[in-house]
């Protein structure tokens, strides 16, 4: 099978500074990988590069051996760092906008999560706290039967509680052929349910290895070895 | 609950002893028929490939063994379980004597002191 997101000398230039900077990096498969890097480090540029919402200066990045393009776009199930939906809309609407929007939207699955949450389907997305409105975002993400699920910060504005329920749901809904690449400061919450770290350092990789490694390795938690990497 | 892990361990290793310790203690019984992984990963609330991970290595030491279908199951080897049992218990002995040694006792001193102990309880 082709590798579900390849990177290859993947460049980003803002002016003179450069965000991304001959990023090489392949992703197979079936795998949960944590994209972890201090503020400022190209993480959410990478993000949007593979969606097509940023074009790269040079290299190029492949979701299943295509460009970002409507056609990946049905593959990837992308949750952004800020919210594109829009507020006057209740959730019930937005949910028939993803059918409509996204073949391999589970409507079923998103009432589900919903009910699970407590969160009313007729309440309009501005009547919502801001954790409210990211779980929203997260269940209507999760619901698609996507091959790669692309998530900026997806836990860092819900409390513990939720955030456990939203591991949860990653772990109980995600199928094995599907990857899911989730950037995050919050690394003691999701060491656990990752599969490989990357760590990304002025805009290039500097680590792509597994947890369980970094463990037999070094003796000390990844969220250790962040700290030490990242010291500022 | 998830399970309590340690955060500077392997996960895998770590998932291993506490099946292992659950078939020790009878949580499972000879020759019963282990969760599946997506179920034993949600439990522990950890990655399922983690899991598996665990589940091949138990299954490689022969405590687990797998049928083609229908899943894994707890080894019947009584001979087996009983060493594993006497190897976690000399560990756990290897452990508290580290420990004692450590305050400054003498190996005839921990074992006074375990038999005051163990009068003390009666």
């Amino acid at each position: 099978m082709k590798p579900i997101l390849e990177c290859q000398g993947l460049t980003k230039k803002y002016n003179n500074f450069y965000a991304l900077s001959n990023l090489n990096v392949t992703l197979e498969r079936g795998q949960i990988v944590g994209l972890l890097g201090p503020n400022g480090s190209g993480k959410t540029t990478l993000i949007k590069l593979i969606n097509g919402l940023l074009t790269p200066t040079n290299g190029h990045v492949m979701i299943n051996s295509m460009a970002p393009g409507p056609e990946t776009k049905k593959l990837v199930s992308y949750l952004p760092e800020r919210s594109y939906l829009n507020d006057h809309m209740r959730v019930e609407e937005i949910l028939s906008y993803f059918s409509d929007f996204y073949d391999d939207f589970d409507a079923g699955r998103a009432g589900i999560m919903l009910k699970d949450l407590e969160i009313d389907t007729r309440s309009r997305l501005r009547t919502l706290s801001k954790g409210t409105k990211e779980k929203v975002q997260l269940v209507l993400v999760m619901s698609r039967d996507a091959e790669l699920y692309v998530l900026d910060e997806p836990i860092g504005g819900v409390d513990p509680a939720a955030r456990d329920y939203i591991l949860r749901t990653i772990l109980t809904n995600y199928n094995e052929n599907a990857t899911i690449l989730l950037s995050t400061h919050l690394i003691t919450d999701i060491e656990n349910v990752l599969d490989r770290v990357l760590f990304i350092q002025n805009g290039q990789l500097s680590l792509n290895t597994t947890v369980d490694e970094i463990r037999t390795n070094q003796g000390k938690s990844v969220d250790t070895l962040f700290r030490e990497v990242f010291k500022c | 609950m998830p399970w309590d892990l340690d955060n500077d361990r392997p996960i895998y290793l770590q998932l291993m002893e506490r099946i292992q310790q659950d078939i020790i203690a009878g949580v499972y019984a000879p020759g019963d028929k282990l969760p599946s992984v997506r179920d034993l990963a949600l439990d522990a609330s950890v990655n399922p490939n983690t899991m598996q991970k665990a589940l091949s290595e138990l299954e490689r030491s022969g405590l687990v063994y797998s049928q083609r279908t229908s899943g894994r199951f707890i080894t019947e080897d009584e001979t087996m379980l009983k060493k594993i049992k006497l190897d976690l218990a000399s560990e756990h002995i290897r452990q508290f004597f580290e420990k004692m040694t450590l305050l400054g006792f003498k190996n005839q001193e921990i074992l006074e002191l375990v038999q005051e102990t163990l009068e003390e309880d009666k």
